[in-house]
């Protein structure tokens, strides 16, 4: 879908069924408000009225029957892995999954000694973007929403 | 808006449960339609935060909190009476064409306050309010160890002894006999310097590589 929508003179869109659905769900991704550690706390600043992610359609939901996304903001133990797992089967489909910082990633600065770290949180459940950083900036999780935005404009939901 | 409408104030909201109820159902319908269904057993059990739900959502209820329940309620219907007043007591029409008003408003309020004042003042006589605590009964046991016993043992361990204040810097644990300040200055640096050589950190090198 282009930018028409926003033209003055009004008019039609005309758009295939597909990239109106694709549109409608890239523009309210909500995600679990859900967060394990310290880059929770980037992901709440992002949420916050300084980098303000409801611009995007971004919006904590209390409940994983309402959520789009699960951003993995946090280290993830053996211990949270089950967990994970459990809310993101929990989650209803289409659903995505962002891993956010070194942690989630791959384990971070508990890769090699920390016995109780899960090396990366792709080993649980299927990651759609990674974020890098320890912990991200803002601005990165800014770029992994609009990275997930651009992949869910190619998918295609409506089986032809 | 000459004309009379024909639809009434209540027809007005009937048209909005009729409207409310379409939409509802038409989303549903579309999601129904559109969303993908994959359910298996773990997004079919409860949603307890992550955590596996164990035992039974219907628990029995602490009786409790139905009085505290109960006067909350009378007290929430007693604010949804107040804010109504407030709007006519402040009218200026009515003060206007009688100045006697403004007093017969402010004290019907006060006197529907007070009788529901009286009901607190009731329930709190009755002691609904109070709590209902645990009354434990302390297990006492038969030792020939007297109580005098723990008195002094307490008196022994309580004796802390506060170091007098003095403006020469003493070490404050000296087992030492006390020296001459001008050695205690001498020494000082030294005990740091072997404090600092003590200290040796030691790096394990990884095996696995």
């Amino acid at each position: 879908m282009s930018s028409d929508i926003t033209s003055e003179d009004g008019g039609v869109v005309i758009t295939k069924m597909n990239d109106l659905l694709n549109w409608a769900r890239l523009s309210s991704l909500w995600p679990l408000s859900f967060g394990i550690a310290c880059c929770a706390i980037e992901m709440m600043g992002s949420m916050a009225s300084t980098y303000d992610l409801d611009r995007f359609g971004v919006f904590p939901r209390p409940s994983a029957r309402q959520a789009d996304v699960i951003i993995i903001a946090g280290t993830v133990t053996f211990k949270m892995a089950e967990r994970i797992k459990r809310l993101y089967e929990q989650m209803p489909e289409p659903k995505y999954v962002i891993s956010m910082g070194s942690c989630s990633n791959c384990g971070g600065p508990y890769w090699q000694h920390g016995y109780h770290v899960v090396k990366g949180v792709d080993r649980v459940i299927p990651v759609d973007v990674y974020v890098q950083g320890c912990p991200p900036r803002p601005e990165a999780l800014i770029g992994a929403i609009l990275e997930l935005q651009k992949k869910i404009e190619g998918e295609h939901l409506i089986k032809a | 808006m000459t004309e009379v409408s024909q639809i009434s104030e209540f027809g007005k909201i009937l048209i909005f449960l009729i409207t409310g109820i379409i939409m509802v159902c038409v989303i549903f319908f579309f999601n129904r339609l559109l969303a993908p269904s994959n359910p298996n057993y773990e997004k079919l059990t409860s949603y307890e935060c992550g955590e596996e739900p164990t035992g039974n959502a219907w628990l029995p209820f602490n009786s409790r909190f139905y009085v505290i329940a109960l006067i909350f309620l009378l007290f929430d219907v007693e604010m949804v009476f107040v804010f109504p007043w407030a709007t006519v007591f402040g009218n200026h029409e009515l003060i206007a064409a009688d100045g006697r008003w403004g007093w017969f408003s402010l004290a019907e309020m006060f006197i529907f306050l007070g009788i529901l004042i009286l009901g607190l003042v009731y329930v709190w006589a009755k002691g609904d309010l109070e709590w209902i605590k645990a009354k434990p009964t302390v297990p006492t046991t038969d030792v020939n160890i007297p109580l005098s016993f723990y008195e002094q043992l307490n008196l022994e361990q309580g004796k802390f002894v506060v170091k007098p204040f003095s403006l020469t810097n003493e070490p404050v644990i000296s087992n030492k006999p006390a020296l001459p300040a001008e050695t205690v200055a001498k020494d000082a640096p030294a005990a740091v310097a072997s404090a600092k050589v003590g200290f040796k950190p030691t790096f394990k090198k990884p095996t696995n590589e």
